[in-house]
């Protein structure tokens, strides 16, 4: 059972419940074992681990977008340093911006995934205050995506491929980080990232939050976890532009089709990567493994590429995002 | 705000012919308070002669300014918004669109086409910050980008005029986003071809421009007290719930913290972008 401290959704208590009742059983099953008969018992508990396993299916496939959102904002879902040590066999991190500092709300280094050295690239949000506090919750400062910048420039130069995490919020909205050149940063990211001459591949693990995603987004393939939002504004941001209230957020949850699979039929992303029964939050590690041989074959995809036609394809991925009408389309060149 | 008649986006293509209809013959200056008689500020470039605030410029009137002329070609005036979303607000999303057209006389939030300032021919790009904010729906992207793309090809100059209140499409939700990463990607690619790109900021210009296309020129140009950043005023006063320092996100702030080259008056802007072209063209 969860302690008791734990973080639940209202929609996830049934499915808590029967995982109580389970635990008791199993207990029960144990304490028994030593007297009499436990067989009728034992079928209990194999008829009621296959009752959770369907609850758990039809609640998270019956999820509504602001429900997802909800998900994705998990306080127990599994976050980038979460995922280091799972994911990789050596991750050797490297701070800082080399111009004004080291924004916690970015991690950066070296990793070893399988026999592929690459560089990761990853918001995170932080589990507890403290930590939450020192990463803004997710929200990267200037700084922060300027250490991202700085090394990926460094992977480019000796072949590394990228690998980033997306999950933020947004960025950062304060008087420092506009100070500093928000705007700008995440400009100049969008910019190199297009032109950068090494394979990248971006996944949306918990939250993509508008331009602050984007700045860290820009790859040759991009895939969201099951459970994850991408969007231009957060539904609460939303709301209460276009409704006059952040309460409006569940509707401009579904006005915005922000879900996987939304962008996924939408042709922005190329792959959704299933999540564990029940969330990530539920088993890390096995959201972990999913990712893993993600990663592992996209990577080893991109690698048989030249970087002439990686970027070739990377503009193109680009280039033909739209959506609108043309009375008199033009010809190939984009002449009028 | 629509001081020109409205005209059906239908009868948009080829060239402009700024039209307008005075909404009154006195004004008040939104920086002075000054009573002022329109037809003096509009004969002087729409800057206030008592203060020199610098009103909202649409894009025709800024074309009009900026160019020789009738030398202003309009390219792909006939991109129109789609819905991908099925967006509904107060008002389906197209329907917005279609209100929008008829208050500005636009067909869309970018202008776009190739003119000449002194002689020198150019690819020019303007936002118009009454359209919807002036915010980047895909209708935008495309013509930015392939402006952009043209200028590459002909290896002309670029320049981008950015008006935004906001950046975001929030209609067009990711397809809005991702034209940030598309006019980017093709300023990538004109950067390395050796294009100069001159990009000129207006009141406003926030959000999704500011983080991406207004950004990245060679040279970046703002007139005076210019409202230009990422996060809104209001946003971060909600999120870090201080009193903000006056001047904060101006073009005065900007200039100050090292993110803009100069600020230039509008009369100057002309002559301004001449100059820094001929620097930069042999
Ligand atoms: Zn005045």
């Amino acid at each position: 059972m969860p302690p008791a401290s734990e973080y639940r959704l209202p929609f996830e208590a049934p499915i808590y419940e029967m995982e109580a009742r389970l635990a008791e059983m199993e207990t029960q099953y144990a304490k028994n074992r030593a007297g009499g008969d436990p067989t009728r018992l034992a079928e209990q508990i194999r008829h009621l681990r296959r009752e959770l396993a369907a609850l758990k299916r039809e609640v998270f496939s019956q999820l509504d977008p602001w429900q997802i959102v909800q998900v994705s904002r998990h306080q127990n879902r599994p976050q980038t340093r979460d995922y280091l040590p799972l994911l990789f066999d050596e991750f050797i991190e490297l701070h800082g911006d080399r111009a004004l500092g080291d924004d916690k709300a970015i991690v950066s280094g070296l990793a070893r995934l399988d026999d592929l050295k690459v560089m990761f690239i990853g918001h995170q949000k932080g589990k507890n205050l403290a930590e939450r506090t020192a990463c803004n919750f997710g929200s990267a400062h200037p700084e922060g995506y300027r250490k991202a910048l700085v090394k990926m420039r460094l992977a480019a130069k000796f072949g590394l491929p990228i690998i980033t995490f997306i999950d933020t919020p947004g960025a950062y909205p304060g008087v420092t980080a506009e100070e500093r050149g928000q705007a700008a940063i995440i400009a100049e990211n969008l910019m190199e990232m297009s032109q950068i001459r090494t394979p990248i591949v971006c996944v949306v693990i918990g939250e993509g939050g508008s331009g602050g995603a984007l700045g860290i987004g820009i790859g040759d393939r991009l895939a969201m976890l099951e459970f994850t939002y991408y969007s231009v504004i957060s539904p609460e941001g939303c709301a209460s532009i276009l409704w006059k209230g952040s309460e409006h957020a569940p509707k401009a949850a579904a006005a915005l089709r922000m879900t996987s699979r939304d962008l996924l039929a939408f042709g922005i992303i190329d792959d959704v990567i299933t999540e564990p029964l029940g969330g990530a939050h539920k088993d890390h590690r096995a959201s972990a493994q999913g990712l893993r041989s993600y990663l592992i074959q996209a990577i080893r995809q991109l690698k048989t590429a030249t970087l002439d036609e990686l970027m070739n394809l990377r503009y193109a991925k680009y280039r033909k995002i739209g959506v609108f009408l043309e009375e008199n389309p033009v010809s190939a060149n984009g002449r009028p | 705000m629509a001081s020109r008649e409205s005209r059906s986006p239908r009868s948009w293509h080829g060239h402009f012919e700024p039209k307008r209809v005075p909404v009154g013959v006195w004004m008040q200056c939104e920086g002075c308070r000054a009573t002022l008689f329109r037809k003096q500020v509009e004969e002087n470039l729409s800057v206030c002669p008592e203060c020199n605030h610098h009103f909202s410029l649409g894009a025709l009137d800024r074309i009009a300014q900026l160019l020789d002329a009738d030398t202003f070609e309009e390219w792909h005036a006939d991109l129109q918004a789609k819905d991908p979303l099925g967006f509904q607000d107060r008002l389906p999303y197209p329907e917005r669109v279609r209100q929008e057209q008829d208050r500005t006389g636009l067909a869309e939030a970018a202008v776009v086409g190739q003119g000449y300032i002194k002689g020198i021919r150019m690819v020019l790009g303007v936002t118009d910050s009454n359209f919807i904010m002036g915010s980047m729906g895909s209708v935008v992207g495309e013509k930015l980008t392939r402006a952009i793309e043209r200028a590459t090809e002909e290896k002309l100059p670029l320049v981008i005029v950015s008006g935004s209140g906001g950046g975001a499409r929030m209609h067009e939700g990711i397809f809005s986003l991702m034209q940030m990463a598309k006019v980017s990607t093709a300023l990538g690619r004109f950067h390395a071809a050796g294009g100069l790109y001159l990009s000129v900021l207006t009141h406003p210009t926030m959000g999704g421009v500011a983080a991406s296309f207004a950004s990245l020129g060679d040279f970046i140009i703002a007139e005076p007290r210019a409202l230009i950043g990422f996060a809104g005023p209001r946003v971060i006063e909600q999120t870090v719930r201080v009193q903000l320092p006056s001047g904060f996100q101006t073009s005065e702030f900007l200039l100050e913290h090292g993110f803009i080259d100069r600020i230039v008056h509008r009369r100057d802007l002309r002559s301004t972008i001449a100059q820094l072209i001929d620097y930069t063209t042999g």
